[in-house]
């Protein structure tokens, strides 16, 4: 047994180096997004645990449901949305219903709007070249796009007196005239990047074929470009869901909406955690899945612009 | 932006030719509902002046007017001018919508600011001249709040570098991507509404919220998120980060996907470092997202006050408050609309000017650093 044979393929001492310094950084890299991942997620998780405590539970700050403290369904029995009172008249409940649907009414119709307008918008300046006066195409999507400044503290104050003698305060209308101007620059931002992508030839082969201007950009364009149209009106959507400060200066009983009875839930006489944690989570919970479900368009959405 | 300088990209040919029946038609439409509208104005101006008894109960009236005007002025651009009209419809409704709403009540809200109006005295408004200008001058915590505006934009740096940083995690060789990219993206979906109570209220409740227990674990004995004046600018700094450094993040991953493979190859064959492939290679080529980014950022922080209104309301001593949540408490708690207008007025002139010079900045630096009009 002089020696061994040798291996062809072994590894040597370089390999080895380079072995242990990939895997060092895989564990580098996992444990970052892992960290980021919980700084993500733990306000979620608490707000939805805590909806599900006692008072002691809160106050001993109890984490694992089972573990630490046993859920209950008494923060959800406040709302009026447990299983026990879900088929009770619930005061809460209706007061509740009702600030959701105004979010979603509003925030829909806002939204839709805003697609509607902003697309025709952006197919336009994105096609031809039009003269109001002294503005060209180019001033004309500048002038939509500066719009993206403006901070609603400028607009607020001059439509609180507009809307009071036009008789739109705290009405739905109002309000989603105002978050369709809000959303209304950014939709036009998203759409003239993906109109512009669309080759000019499929419209010119419609137009060879019959179709009017509108016609083809009905029965051509709109399909091809629906996926940004999608991507616009989730966005919009995430952005007037959202919405807290026209809202908590132009409505006050017909048209409040969701963010506006979150924020008015804190008041005086102490914090109920867990009802306040329940109120929290239903109405982040559409917002949540739908970014679970639709993640690609909001990323489409935003991803559009930034390259070109 | 493409700007073209001569004629459509969409080239059709159309037969304009006009009856002058229908031009005319077209006219009379603009022009009688002009009337309407200017009728109806007047009569309930008069109305509200108490000069005329007839009139109605709103301004309401004049909107419908204003609608109907708005949409025979689309009907004409048909009627008048055939093909080319129709191709005005596809702005006009937009334009129309937002001069509507932007450009009348801002010169509505700039009379504003130069009136004395408290909703909550008698008087009603009368014209002052420039005391409220005065009065502003001589306000703390204006000047105050725009000083934290200065501070809550600067931080996007950090924003910037962690959103970078994220970006370059996800664009990494991992597994689960598309969950992480989730989870990342979520605390975008929640409202700053819900993120002050959930973050702000409950999470940082000193007694028992689980941030206040991690700094009591870290060491921090007596943790309170907004005691002193820095420690509280800097939590609603963090709490604003946090609901959008995943929408930074995006962009940049978005920019990060596009880069070509190519370049990065070539930089590992001619043999650079992981970091100095970074700042060689990656960044450089990342500018034109990231100022994108960055300036979408910027625009959006200038806006930030729902976070504040709702977990500090300015406190301590104004050592949180921006411009917008200043503006919003000098209106809820003491209705002063004529001044509250003019801060807001003032803010608006001094954003203009900061991001108008900001871009010109960033044009005249990328066309000497040669890489055109992107961004």
């Amino acid at each position: 047994m002089t020696d061994k044979p040798r291996q062809i393929f072994a590894d040597t001492d370089s390999d080895l180096a380079f072995r242990a310094k990939w895997t060092s950084e895989r564990i580098l890299i996992y444990t970052a997004l892992g960290i980021w991942a919980v700084i993500c997620f733990f306000p979620i998780y608490w707000t939805i645990t805590t909806s599900f405590k006692m008072a002691p539970d809160v106050m001993k700050g109890h984490l694992v449901p089972w573990l630490d403290f046993s859920p209950r369904w008494r923060g959800w029995r406040s709302l009026g949305l447990s299983p026990e009172t879900i088929f009770e008249t619930s005061t809460v409940r209706e007061e509740f219903l009702k600030r959701f649907m105004n979010s979603v009414i509003t925030s829909l119709s806002a939204s839709t709007l805003a697609v509607m307008l902003g697309s025709l918008a952006a197919y336009g300046l994105s096609r031809f070249s039009y003269r109001f006066g002294f503005m060209k195409n180019s001033d004309i999507s500048f002038f939509f796009l500066s719009q993206l400044i403006l901070p609603p503290v400028v607009l607020a104050l001059p439509f609180l007196v507009l809307y009071k003698q036009l008789a739109l305060l705290d009405s739905r209308i109002g309000i989603i005239a105002l978050y369709t101007l809000m959303v209304l620059p950014i939709v036009i931002w998203i759409m003239r990047d993906q109109f512009s992508a669309i080759p000019v030839e499929l419209e010119e082969a419609a137009l060879v074929d019959g179709l009017s201007n509108w016609g083809a950009f009905m029965q051509i364009v709109l399909p091809i470009a629906l996926p940004g149209m999608v991507a616009a009106f989730i966005l919009s959507l995430v952005l007037c869901w959202n919405e807290y400060f026209f809202a908590a200066l132009l409505t006050s009983t017909d048209a409040k909406t969701l963010p506006v009875m979150v924020a008015s839930q804190t008041g005086s006489q102490g914090i109920n955690w867990w009802s306040m944690a329940a109120l929290s989570a239903a109405a982040i919970a559409p917002l949540v899945i739908i970014g679970i479900v639709l993640e690609r368009y909001i990323i489409k959405g935003m991803a559009a612009g930034a390259v070109k | 932006m493409a700007v073209q300088t001569e004629g459509d990209r969409l080239h059709t040919v159309a037969s304009d030719h006009m009856s002058p029946g229908r031009i005319l038609a077209g006219r009379a439409l603009v022009w009688g509902t002009a009337l309407v509208l200017v009728a109806t104005a007047v009569v309930q101006a008069l109305n509200d002046f108490g000069h005329i008894a007839f009139g109605f109960d709103n301004w309401r009236p004049v909107l419908y007017a204003y609608v109907l005007w708005a949409i025979s002025l689309g009907v004409a651009q048909v009627l008048i001018r055939g093909e080319q009209g129709k191709r005005a419809l596809f702005v006009l409704p937009a334009v129309l919508f937002v001069i509507s709403m932007v450009v009348f009540p801002l010169l509505f809200g700039l009379y504003i600011s130069f009136t004395d109006w408290n909703l909550s005295s008698l008087t009603g408004r009368k014209f002052n001249g420039l005391d409220n200008f005065r009065q502003m001058l001589s306000d703390p915590f204006y000047w105050n709040a725009l000083k934290n505006m200065v501070y809550y934009v600067l931080a996007i740096v950090v924003e910037y570098a962690i959103a970078f940083s994220l970006a370059l995690l996800l664009n990494a060789e991992i597994r689960a991507r598309k969950f992480f990219r989730v989870v990342f993206l979520l605390p975008l979906m929640l409202s700053p509404v819900a993120v002050s109570w959930m973050v702000g209220k409950s999470m940082m409740e000193i007694r028992f919220g689980p941030l206040a227990n991690l700094a009591r674990f870290l060491g921090w004995e007596t943790p309170s998120f907004f005691g002193s004046p820095i420690v509280a600018r800097l939590t609603i700094e963090v709490m604003d980060a946090w609901t959008f450094i995943p929408f930074m993040m995006i962009m940049l991953l978005a920019g990060l996907q596009a880069m070509p493979k190519e370049v990065l190859e070539a930089a590992k064959v001619d043999g650079a470092t992981r970091w100095q492939s970074f700042w060689e290679v990656i960044f450089p080529l990342m500018l034109p997202v990231s100022i994108t980014a960055i300036a979408i950022r910027i625009i959006f922080k200038l806006k930030l006050a729902d976070i504040i209104i709702n977990v500090t309301a300015g406190g301590p001593g104004g050592a949180t408050d921006s411009v917008t949540s200043f503006i919003f408490r000098e209106y809820r708690d003491r209705s002063n609309v004529g001044y509250g207008t003019l801060l807001a007025m003032v803010y608006l002139i001094l954003i203009v000017i900061f991001v108008t010079s900001l871009l010109s900045i960033v044009n005249r630096w990328s066309k000497r650093a040669g890489w055109g009009g992107s961004g």
